[in-house]
């Protein structure tokens, strides 16, 4: 009789988990296969579309895969001035911005986290208000500002624009850093012969380095996307940056689907591999000042 | 720069208030200077504008007293523009939100592959809006856009629609976009939330002969409500601020039956015939002052206050 218990059919629900065990190896791979796709999908399409000639992308009825290919349009988008134009000036207002974001985050961040002083909390508190307010709430106030200083039209109107909106991030996640190393580390260089400054310098930044690295990463991809202070003060075209640039090849009048596409992808792929770098981070810095 | 030689050297207690306030200005000032020229002094700049009257050069003519505001407030398109917002916020968040719980779920499971899919989601979230934008009025096209294409290979549709020219789709088109560039940043935020939960809590419900539902409804909802609260609060503001995707797709529909407060905003000083730069300035009072209020049940929710460390 002991064979029976061998051959009975263990119970119901057990049966079911050890079908789900053995399938969800293969069913949770595919699901991220779907979300993957559905994610990637546009800029797949974007990619496809930069590999054709913009009198095939605009050819009815549409095909999914090119029906001639393209490979010039990269190296013709790279030798377009009005682009080399856009480039260099998102260079120059991303790394300007980056530089000047970390030279005035990085004290400001030392100090609210190690000192008490009266107006502290008023300052972190101007400092969240700050990040909860994208540039374009106040673009007309901007616009008016410098036009006023007569600095439309000029790479130092969206250098500080771009500092000024980044500094928030830049403090909340340098802050969150400094905070979590412990006082008797700096006491111990204090002790030493360092100076506050010496201290900063070589103790806190070297451990605060994921920090510093978010910090920077960050500003720089958001300088690099923003566009609606560089729709609104760069008229110069030569001055545009690429955001605002490239949409002009495709406008009611001209219609540079491949081109269009092609500077996007130059545009989005040093971004994306960046952005990975700091991705364990970045959430932190976005939500700081909320949940800790 | 800070000049580190007139830090006060002695131990700190960490009580408010025992270093001197020319010491925090050294420390702080650059930071200061950037915030109080470039965002204080516009919302400044931006007051009063919306108290004045400008040619359309942008030269100031004089004072316009509360005209700007009246202004807005008359405007025939006022209503349209306020309806669109509410329901392009409201919409777009509540789906994201939504779509992000499941995929968050989803990611915080252990898979073959899931670096990838996390890289994958990156994309839209690091892309700059406006080149997302751009590319989706092609996607919906209506001659050669890839959707069409796909809907009627699948024969979901018999014709093509235009999803960016008929009234009816193009607040939906848009609202389609939003929640695609606004979920990757908030599964994210419902990751790390997911994470911060400890294990054994799932265990106990377990032992307890939780079903997963019960589980996820009793135990994980109420466990990830600061980050349900935080991601919800954050998009409303990137939302409501969503300047690049309404004002690409809707970039060949004249007059403001598709915009939300902020293009009308915009459109009014740098598109409309008229430039006028006050009324602008004063619908740009009322974006602020809505932001104002949101930022305020924000803080209240989470009770910020500053944590001694």
């Amino acid at each position: 009789m002991a064979t029976v218990t061998h051959t009975a059919p263990p119970p119901l629900v057990t049966r079911r988990k050890v079908g789900w065990a053995r399938a969800r190896r293969y069913v949770l791979p595919l699901v991220g296969l779907a979300v993957a796709l559905a994610f990637l999908g546009p800029y797949i399409v974007m990619v496809l579309n930069s590999l054709r000639p913009s009198s095939d992308v605009v050819q009815t009825p549409p095909t999914f895969l090119p029906r001639t290919w393209q490979w010039s349009t990269f190296s013709q988008v790279l030798g377009d001035q009005r682009f080399l134009n856009w480039l260099k000036t998102s260079l120059l207002v991303a790394t300007s911005s980056t530089i000047i974001v970390v030279l005035a985050a990085i004290p400001a961040a030392y100090f609210t986290a190690r000192f008490r002083f009266p107006g502290r909390i008023a300052f972190l508190f101007l400092v969240l208000i700050t990040q909860m307010f994208a540039p374009t709430s106040l673009v007309v106030g901007l616009y008016r500002e410098f036009f006023e200083l007569n600095l439309v039209n000029t790479y130092l109107a969206l250098i500080l624009t771009n500092s000024a909106f980044n500094l928030a991030f830049a403090i909340w996640i340098l802050h969150g850093f400094f905070s979590s190393i412990p006082k008797e580390v700096e006491e111990s260089a204090h002790l030493d012969g360092c100076g506050r400054f010496g201290t900063l310098i070589r103790i806190m930044l070297p451990l605060s380095l994921p920090g510093v690295v978010t910090a920077v990463i960050f500003t720089f991809i958001a300088a690099w996307n923003e566009y609606v202070v560089a729709l609104t003060l760069m008229l110069d075209d030569a001055k545009k940056p690429l955001t605002v640039g490239i949409t002009s090849y495709v406008t009611g009048y001209e219609q540079h689907w491949d081109q269009l596409f092609a500077a996007s992808i130059i545009a989005i792929i040093p971004v994306v591999i960046l952005f990975a770098f700091i991705e364990k981070h970045l959430v932190g810095g976005l939500t700081a000042g909320s949940i800790k | 720069m800070p000049v580190p030689a007139t830090a006060p050297r002695r131990r700190r207690r960490s009580r408010g208030g025992d270093t001197p306030i020319g010491v925090a200005l050294l420390w702080l000032g650059p930071a200061l200077l950037l915030i109080l020229g470039v965002v204080v002094f516009p919302a400044y700049e931006l007051v009063k504008a919306a108290f004045s009257r400008y040619s359309i050069t942008g030269l100031r003519l004089g004072d316009a007293g509360t005209t700007n505001f009246k202004n807005v407030l008359d405007h025939p398109d006022l209503i349209t523009v306020l309806t669109n917002t509410v329901i392009w916020v409201v919409v777009v968040v509540a789906l994201t939100v939504l779509v992000s719980l499941a995929l968050a779920q989803f990611l915080a499971k252990d898979f073959f592959g899931r670096k990838v899919v996390r890289w994958a989601i990156i994309v839209p979230w690091a892309a700059s809006l406006v080149i997302t934008a751009k590319l989706f009025t092609l996607i919906y096209d209506y001659y050669y856009g890839t959707l069409n294409m796909i809907l009627q290979t699948l024969h979901i549709t018999s014709g093509p629609i235009d999803f960016l020219g008929d009234d009816r789709w193009t607040m939906p088109s848009m609202i389609m976009v939003g929640i695609f560039v606004s979920v990757p940043f908030t599964a994210y935020v419902f990751v790390a939330g997911l994470n911060a939960i400890p294990g054994d809590v799932y265990e106990a419900a377990k032992i307890d002969g939780a079903r997963p539902w019960q589980t996820y409804w009793r135990i994980t909802l109420p466990l990830l409500r600061p980050a349900l609260v935080v991601a919800s609060v954050l998009n409303i503001i990137y939302v409501f601020n969503s300047f690049p995707i309404i004002y690409t797709l809707n970039d060949r529909n004249p007059g403001y039956l598709h915009d939300t407060t902020i293009t009308f905003m915009y459109k009014l000083a740098f598109k409309s015939a008229e430039k006028d730069v006050g009324m602008s300035a004063a619908a740009g009072i009322f974006n602020v002052i809505l932001i104002l209020i949101v930022i305020a049940i924000y803080l209240r929710t989470l009770k910020w206050q500053e944590q001694e460390d």
